[in-house]
C-alpha cells in the first residue's frame, strides 16, 4: 500500500510580481515500509517536497495523498494534529531541545503532543534509547553530545508516537560519511523492525544509493525515479 | 500544565542570567512598592491615630456655620442645651459610636504674672474627654492625669507655651477671657499638667474643666461649642458620619476628622503617591518581562519551528511561553513578598524615629496587610502574563518552515 500519492503536485512562490516555480507537476508514490531518498541539487525542490508530503507547506496545485489523507487542503490546525499523530520528522540540524536530556527529547512528542501516560512514555523512551543504542547517554544533554549521538537522538524522537512516515530532510549533511552511514542504516533497522516508512533528502550521492526507492529532482520536475526493490 | 510549566522553569533556567535580572527588577519593585505601602500606611495610621485619638474624635458635631468660622472660636454659634441633647440622643441609638465629649472651646490670655500671650482651650467633662480621646493623657509630658484628664480650678497647657514662659507644673496662671457679652473675665488656675504638641487643628490647645470654662465666660447655659465622637472603627466613618448627619435636627452638622484636618490632604497625596508606585510597578514589570520573552522568542525561533512541525498544539506553545512569563512573575513575587516582609520585620525590630511638624521622636510600625501582598502579587502575575501574550501568541502563530529556516 502506498503511503504517499502525489499527482501533477506543484509549488510556486509569489516573490513579489515574480512567480517561482519550486515544483512542478510532480507525480509519484511511495510504498509502505520504504526507504525513498529525493535526490537533487540545492533548489531542485526536494526541500519544498518534503515540506508538502510533511504536511507543513500547501501545494499550489496538483492533489497529495498521505497515509490516505488528502492532505492538499488541510488547514493549520488540522495539520498540526495530523502531523502529531502519524508523522515523524528529522532535521539536518538535529534541533533537539538543548535544555533537555537524550530520554526526555525523545519523550517530548509523547508527553507534548500526544499526551502519553508517563508509565508508556518511560517503556517507549527506555526501547528506543536501546534500539538507537543511547541507552548509556540517555541523561546527556545535546550540547555533550556528539553530531551523530544527537541525529540517533532526533531518529528514535521522530520514531517515539510509532509514526508511520518519517520525513527527513538532508539527515546526514551536518555528519562526516562513516556517522551519515551509520544514521542511514539505523533508518534501514528501524524501518525493518517497525515498518515506518522513512523519506529523506539529500545531495550526497553515496548515501543516495543507500535509499530503497530514489527520485531525482531537476529545477522542480521529476526527472527520474527508481526502486531497486524490483 | 504541569509539564508545561516544568519545561518552562526549564527554559527560564537556560538563560539564567536573563532570568536572574529579570526577576530581580521584579523583586525590586515588588519591594519598593510593599515597603511603601508599610511605612506610608503606618505613618499615615500614627499621624491620624494621634489626630482623632488625642485632638478631634473620628467626627464633630457643630452648630451650622461654626466650622467656617472656627479659628475665630465664636461663642455666639455654640450649641444650646437642647441642640445638645438632641444630639446626645441621636449618638446613644447609633451602634458605631464607641463614645463622646461636649467641648466649649473657647481664646484666653494666659498670663504667668510676668508675661502674657493667648491660649486655645477647651472646657470638657474629664472623663467624657478621655473615653473619647484615649491618647490625650498620653500626651502629657509634664504633671498626671487626676480627675480622668484635669481637675476642677487647674489646666493643662500646651508644651509650646509652657516651654516659652518657663511654666512648670504646680505654677499659678491667670486665664482671661472675653465673654459673649463683650464684658471681660479673669480666673486663676493651677498648672496640673503639659501636652506634648500634636500637629494639626487643635494640636496645641489647652484643657480645662467645662464648669470652670463656663464660670470663666459666665455662661448661664450650659452651651457646648462642639461633640467629639469617637466611633468603634474608624473605617465606619462615612456610614456613621451619614447616619449621624440623618439624626441631626436642622441647623446641626457633622464633619468627619478629614474634613477638619489638613492632614487629610497629606494622607491624600500618599495615597496618590501609592498608586504611582503601582503605576510604576506594573511598567517595570510589563517592560522587563516583555522585553525577556521577546527575546526567548527570537532566540528560540528555530526550536519552535521543531516543535510545531513535530505536531505540538499552537496553544500549547502558547502556554509554553506564557508559563514562562508566569512564573517569572511569581518567582519575582513570592521573592519579593518574603524579603518586603523580612525589612519590615526589621523596621519594627530597629524602628526608624523622625519629625513630623512640632512632633519629635514619632516612631514608624510598619506592617504588611494579607490583602496588600496578595493584591500586589496578583497584579504582578497577571501582568507578567498579559506581558508574556503577545511573544507567546506570536510562536504560537508562527510558520514551521519559516522558523526553521531561521539562522
Amino acid at each position: 500500500m502506498n503511503v504517499v500519492v502525489a499527482r501533477d503536485l506543484s509549488k510556486t512562490y509569489q516573490n513579489g510580481a515574480v512567480a517561482v516555480p519550486a515544483v512542478r507537476e510532480v507525480s509519484f508514490a511511495i510504498g509502505g515500509g520504504s526507504l525513498a531518498a529525493f535526490v537533487g541539487p540545492s533548489g531542485s525542490g526536494k526541500s519544498t517536497l518534503l515540506n508538502m508530503v510533511g504536511c507543513l507547506d500547501h501545494p499550489s496545485a496538483g492533489s497529495l495523498a498521505v497515509l490516505g489523507t488528502d492532505v492538499a487542503s488541510l488547514e493549520r490546525r488540522a495539520a498540526a494534529d495530523f502531523r502529531g499523530a502519524n508523522l515523524g520528522f528529522i532535521f539536518q540540524d538535529f534541533n533537539l531541545i538543548p535544555v533537555l536530556s537524550a530520554a526526555e527529547n525523545i519523550e517530548y512528542p509523547l508527553l507534548m503532543v500526544q499526551n502519553r501516560p508517563a508509565g508508556e512514555r518511560r517503556a517507549r523512551v527506555v526501547e528506543l534509547l536501546e534500539a538507537v543504542g543511547m541507552a548509556d547517554q540517555a541523561d546527556k544533554r545535546p550540547d555533550q553530545l556528539s553530531g551523530g549521538q544527537k541525529q540517533r537522538v532526533a531518529v528514535a524522537r521522530a520514531l517515539a508516537t510509532r509514526a508511520k512516515l518519517v520525513l527527513a530532510d538532508e539527515p546526514t549533511a551536518n555528519l562526516d560519511h562513516d556517522t551519515a552511514y551509520r544514521i542511514i542504516a539505523l533508518m534501514k533497522k528501524m524501518r525493518d523492525e517497525s515498518g515506518t516508512t522513512f523519506v529523506f533528502s539529500t545531495h550526497d550521492p553515496k548515501i543516495v544509493n543507500e535509499a530503497e526507492v530514489v527520485f531525482m529532482l531537476e529545477d522542480g520536475r521529476l526527472v527520474s525515479s527508481a526502486d531497486r526493490h524490483a | 500544565m504541569l509539564k508545561v510549566l516544568k519545561l518552562a522553569a526549564r527554559n527560564l533556567a537556560r538563560y539564567w542570567r536573563r532570568t536572574l535580572l529579570t526577576s530581580g527588577l521584579i523583586i525590586l519593585g515588588v519591594v519598593a512598592v510593599l515597603l511603601f505601602i508599610a511605612v506610608s500606611g503606618s505613618f499615615k495610621s500614627l499621624i491620624v491615630g494621634q489626630i482623632t485619638d488625642s485632638v478631634l474624635g473620628h467626627l464633630q458635631v457643630h452648630r451650622r456655620g461654626y466650622v467656617a468660622s472656627i479659628d475665630n472660636l465664636p461663642l455666639n454659634l455654640n450649641m444650646k442645651p437642647a441642640a445638645v441633647s438632641q444630639v446626645e440622643q441621636a449618638l446613644e441609638g447609633i451602634e458605631a459610636v464607641a463614645a463622646w465629649s461636649p467641648r466649649l472651646k473657647f481664646g484666653a490670655m494666659f498670663s504667668n504674672f510676668v508675661e502674657t500671650t493667648s491660649i486655645r482651650l477647651n472646657g470638657v467633662l474629664p472623663e467624657r474627654e478621655a473615653a473619647a480621646m484615649p491618647m490625650l493623657a498620653a500626651r502629657l509630658v509634664q504633671g498626671s492625669a487626676a480627675n480622668g484628664l484635669v481637675e476642677r480650678g487647674k489646666v493643662l497647657i500646651p508644651e509650646i507655651l509652657a516651654r516659652g514662659m518657663k511654666i512648670k507644673v504646680g505654677d499659678t496662671v491667670v486665664l482671661v477671657a472675653t465673654n459673649l457679652d463683650g464684658s471681660v473675665n479673669g480666673k486663676t488656675f493651677v498648672v496640673q499638667g503639659v501636652l506634648g504638641d500634636v500637629t494639626g487643628p487643635g494640636g496645641r490647645d489647652g484643657y480645662v474643666h467645662l464648669e470652670d470654662a463656663r464660670e470663666l465666660l459666665r455662661m448661664t447655659e450650659a452651651e457646648v461649642s462642639e461633640i467629639a465622637v469617637r466611633l468603634k472603627a474608624l473605617e465606619d466613618l462615612e456610614a456613621a458620619k451619614g447616619r449621624v448627619a440623618a439624626a441631626l435636627q436642622k441647623g446641626l452638622e457633622a464633619h468627619g476628622w478629614d474634613q477638619l484636618s489638613p492632614f487629610a490632604n497629606i494622607a491624600r497625596m500618599i495615597d496618590l503617591l501609592d498608586l504611582f508606585i503601582r503605576v510604576m510597578l506594573v511598567g517595570i514589570v510589563l517592560i522587563a518581562v516583555m522585553n525577556v520573552m521577546i527575546m526567548a522568542v527570537y532566540e528560540r525561533i528555530r526550536e519552535i519551528g521543531m516543535i510545531s512541525a513535530i505536531g505540538t498544539p499552537p496553544r500549547r506553545i502558547l502556554a509554553l511561553f506564557l508559563a514562562e512569563g508566569a512564573l517569572l512573575g511569581v518567582a519575582g513575587t513570592a521573592i519579593g513578598v518574603a524579603l518586603s516582609l523580612a525589612l519590615v520585620y526589621a523596621l519594627n525590630v530597629w524602628p526608624v524615629h523622625f519629625t513630623f511638624g512640632r512632633q519629635l521622636e514619632l516612631e514608624l510600625a510598619p506592617s504588611l496587610a494579607a490583602a496588600d501582598a496578595a493584591a500586589i502579587s496578583a497584579v504582578v502575575v497577571v501582568m507578567a502574563i498579559l506581558a508574556s501574550l503577545q511573544p507567546a501568541w506570536k510562536a504560537a502563530r508562527m510558520d514551521p518552515i519559516t522558523a526553521l529556516r531561521h539562522v
